[in-house]
């Protein structure tokens, strides 16, 4: 343990030096390409939806044609698992990592394990605060957790309007949710969630008999599906998904508030892959795949010149919970022990 | 002595090699495995792991809840499999050949995948049969909730029982008829010769697929994470599972394997005193064929019945996989409308880790297979023939493994082998040896079931002309043993395929497994990818497996006729 700390100090002090030395900002230089090019692959660990994901990485491989993606898309918990045990091993498999529970980047830089690489397109263009100054991450994408029902079960009358509405007996039986042990967007949602009405709302929830999934991209599967007319939580860019395929779907912004879920993207330390690593971690930033994120993946962009697309309900006229990732970082173990104790799984 | 130039005798060093690297394979998981269980978060020695694992209620319910489930699929298992393989190998039902088949078909089916699909046939608001039974008879309540115990259990069973049925119907096969003979020559009737001497001389087969059934559905782990999490409880193998998340407690989840442990180790002790040891050796060198009972009128009612048992782990998930593969939302209503081509375009061509899986998968299969099968058949050879203290500790650590849950197991070896001098993480060998370690007992099983049942007049012949013991295994007992030998090829093959556990702990993105991809399409409901993956994955494991059958029901029949 000492041994460790001491670890992590020098590390630390060795890149406050290093960051003297050496500015994290970069852009997409020719040099970087060709030298991207010649590493060939680049391994993404990221929480994102795995269809959205590929969309990316093909967007990225036609642009940059030669540099393989290798998309390894898992819930932001088991990432998190997963980096923890392959780092702590000394295996670095990953090159770049996207995840939907941002404390997560705070103990990854905290351990070191990241890279200082800022493109110069966030520098400039996203908005002050949403990155960290030192360039260890940036946020790739947000989203909502938000609830929705099943058009064709549940009239827009009878709709809830608000997490409270949901303690309502006549919705027992009838709710699926997500669980924030295994996704980072439940996770961070359950956190803003719990702080703003209080434990004793997911006390009540739980005795409404609901049916528990795992990652935050299943619930609005189940409620178009029917299996469940509403869900509790959630991804707000799968809702969109399956409105923009026609399904039976419809999102509610509670009138408490919704959770703001940043996913920030960062480089890893000991990329096996650092140009293609940082190529790709930039392209991610830019407008084109900003873009793609948003109109192919129902994602919310801080990039001031993505367009959003009509229908969407701007994320400046929605009520939002606030964010706070670092409280989140310190109570994670709190966090799902008191909701195993609720929710039983 | 010896009429021809024989050489060295290597079968002691042979042996005493293979008995070493299992020693390795075994000991080393459960090493950590106990090491873990009884040392603290700093790594002291200490009993607190098992302190909460009885006070604290998240711990101990789910232990409670696997008894209960092994318990249950070990029953229903072998009840749906013991009249099963009865009436393939003993009866004149028609179709049995290709309901023999069916069943290594639903053999083949990984669990989890079954889950899934019993998940689309019977969640119980959007469940297919669900929605069926409700418009056919207005209720309101499903028929039947696969998110419940009940339907853990049910699932489980239908992915189990086949083990029960494999084991016990290739015993059944290798019965000959002169005891049947001999009891109906004494005046016993059709059915009291099948409880009287057909069932007792089964009995060591059927109480062994029984005892893998129940040691299955007591370390599986796909089934509960897919149905039991929706249902709001967990087994012990979930709880382990999300021991790992972060913050991980290897040290609990190691203590929370022990119990499994424990009881495996009692079972497969009780098995051994019941059983003894050679008591059952019926194959010797002069037999008859077995003879078919007459079914008579019965005919056609026992085929009903065996294919409606068959529609329950095959016709109707079957069904489901292919709607879901073709269908927009997996559950929907059979129409133009809900029909798409998007879950193959993406499979085949979007989806970046579909090939590397594919190639992955059954280059482990083929080379787990192999050498598991020669070290199972050296494994029981030694054990059914020398006997002594080394021939049990050799059959104990044979049979050890399946009291791992494949998940621990799979943190065993991630520790042992992502530091020195070894790093076998990130690559194919950490999983080959983790797939022969789990695998192991199931073929191991299978063999000595088989050596059980061959009298030994046949290799001490050939011992007594000369050949050494490695010679006689080989020309001897090897092909008598064909069917046995393939058909424990084809259990560890189908088990590689069929494995999760140990893969979702040890795969990396260079070394995806399908079920693996299976798990993380799953887990954010991307059924229609998994649907065509399954389907797909299936489509080749029949093939591999329809070969090697083809192979095995060639040789053994003729060869022992001739013997």
């Amino acid at each position: 343990m000492k041994g460790r700390a001491i670890a992590t100090l020098a590390a630390g002090v060795f890149y406050a030096g290093a960051a003297l030395a050496q500015s994290p900002v970069y852009s997409i230089t020719p040099e970087l390409e060709a030298a991207a090019k010649k590493e060939g692959n680049v391994v993404y660990y990221t929480s994102i939806d795995v269809k959205v994901a590929e969309d990316l990485a093909k967007a990225f491989e036609k642009r940059y044609p030669g540099i393989k993606v290798h998309v390894e898309r898992n819930g932001a918990e088991r990432q998190f698992s997963k980096i923890g045990q392959e780092y702590s091993s000394k295996i670095y498999n990953v090159d770049t990592v996207n995840s939907s529970d941002a404390s997560h980047f705070i103990y990854w830089k905290r351990e070191g394990w990241l890279a200082a690489a800022l493109p110069e397109e966030v520098m400039k263009l996203y908005p002050k605060g949403s990155y960290d100054p030192q360039g260890f991450y940036a946020p790739m994408r947000a989203s909502l957790s938000v609830i929705a029902y099943n058009t064709k079960l549940v009239s827009a009358a009878d709709a809830p309007k608000s997490f409270k509405d949901l303690l309502d007996p006549k919705w027992k039986g009838k709710l699926v949710k997500a669980h924030p042990g295994y996704s980072g967007t439940i996770l961070t949602a359950t956190f803003q969630t719990s702080r703003d009405l209080g434990w004793a709302f997911f006390e009540k929830l739980a005795g409404q008999q609901v049916m528990q999934v795992q990652s935050s991209t299943e619930p609005p599967r189940k409620v178009v599906a029917g299996e469940r007319a509403v869900m509790v939580d959630g991804n707000e860019y799968n809702v969109f998904l399956e409105k923009q395929k026609g399904a039976p779907i419809e999102v509610v912004y509670a009138t408490e508030g919704s959770p703001l879920v940043v996913g920030p993207s960062g480089v890893m330390k000991f990329a096996k892959n650092p140009n293609a690593a940082r190529l790709f971690h930039a392209w991610t930033f830019s407008l084109e795949a900003q873009q793609i994120a948003v109109d192919d993946g129902g994602l919310r962009s801080f990039h001031p010149g993505v367009k959003e697309p009509a229908g969407r309900k701007p994320l400046k006229d929605i009520k939002l919970m606030k964010e706070d990732p670092i409280s989140v970082d310190k109570q994670v173990e709190e966090l799902k022990s008191r909701y195993l104790r609720y929710f039983k799984t | 002595m010896a009429g021809r130039a024989a050489g060295p005798d290597l079968s002691g060093p042979v042996l005493a090699a293979s008995g070493l690297f299992l020693a390795g394979l075994v000991c080393l998981p459960i090493g950590w495995l106990v090491a873990y269980a009884f040392s603290d978060r700093a790594g002291d020695p200490t009993l607190s792991n098992f302190v909460a694992l009885i006070d604290d209620p998240t711990l101990f319910e789910p232990l409670v809840t696997t008894f209960g489930i092994s318990i249950c699929v070990a029953v229903a298992a072998a009840l749906a499999a013991a009249p099963l393989a009865w009436i393939v190998a003993r009866t004149d039902m028609p179709g049995r050949r290709i309901v023999r088949m069916l069943m290594t078909a639903s053999f083949v089916t990984p669990p989890f995948l079954g889950a899934i699909a019993w998940e689309i046939l019977a969640a119980p608001n959007s469940g297919i049969l669900n929605k069926v039974w409700r418009d056919v008879t207005g209720a309101e309540d499903a028929l039947f909730d696969v998110y419940s115990f009940a339907g853990l259990v049910f699932v489980i069973s239908c992915y189990t029982a086949p083990y029960v049925f494999v084991v016990l119907s290739n015993a059944l096969d290798r019965i000959p008829a002169d005891l049947e003979d001999a009891a109906g020559i004494l005046g016993a009737g059709r059915w009291k010769v099948v409880i009287g001497v057909t069932l007792p001389l089964a009995l060591p087969a059927l109480l062994a697929g029984t005892l893998v059934a129940f040691l299955q559905a007591m370390t599986l782990f796909g089934s509960p994470a897919i149905l039991a999490i929706p249902a709001g409880f967990h087994t012990v193998t979930t709880k382990i599972y999300s021991l790992f998340q972060f913050p991980p407690r290897p040290q609990v989840a190691s203590a929370a394997a022990i119990p499994l442990l424990a009881v495996t180790i009692t079972l497969l002790w009780l098995q051994a005193k019941v059983l003894g040891r050679r008591g059952y050796a019926v194959v010797g060198g002069k037999n008859g064929e077995p003879r078919l009972v007459a079914l008579g009128a019965w005919r056609w009612p026992v085929l009903a019945l065996t294919l409606a048992t068959l529609s329950l782990p095959l016709f109707l998930p079957y069904a489901a996989l292919l709607k879901a593969a073709v269908s927009r939302v997996p559950s929907g209503p059979f129409d133009l409308a809900n029909l798409t081509s998007e879950n193959f375009t993406f499979v085949f061509f979007e989806f970046s880790q579909t090939r590397l899986a594919f190639s992955n998968t059954f280059v482990l299969a083929i080379a787990t297979a192999t050498g598991g099968t020669v070290l199972a058949l050296l494994v029981a050879s030694l054990a059914a023939r020398r006997g002594g203290f080394y021939g049990r500790v050799l059959e104990f650590l044979a049979t050890a493994p399946i009291a791992i849950p494949g998940i621990v197991l799979g943190v065993g070896l991630f520790l042992a082998y992502t530091r020195g001098p070894v790093v076998l993480y990130g690559t194919l060998w950490i999983l080959l040896l983790a797939f022969l370690t789990i695998e192991m007992p199931a073929a191991f099983q299978q063999m000595r079931a088989a050596f059980r049942g061959l009298h030994p007049e046949l290799e001490e012949a050939s011992r007594i002309l000369g050949a050494d013991r490695l010679v006689t295994l080989r020309r001897i007992t090897a092909p008598l043993l064909k069917s046995g030998v393939i058909a424990g090829w084809c259990l560890i093959f189908i088990g590689v395929v069929r494995e999760l556990s140990a893969a979702v702990m040890l795969s990396s993105s260079a070394t995806k497994v399908l079920s693996v991809v299976i798990f993380d399409l799953n887990e954010s409901g991307n059924l229609g990818a998994i649907a065509v993956i399954g389907v797909a994955m299936l489509i080749v494991t029949f093939a591999v497996v329809g070969i090697a059958n083809l192979l095995s029901g060639a040789g053994a029949g003729t060869r022992l006729r001739s013997g």
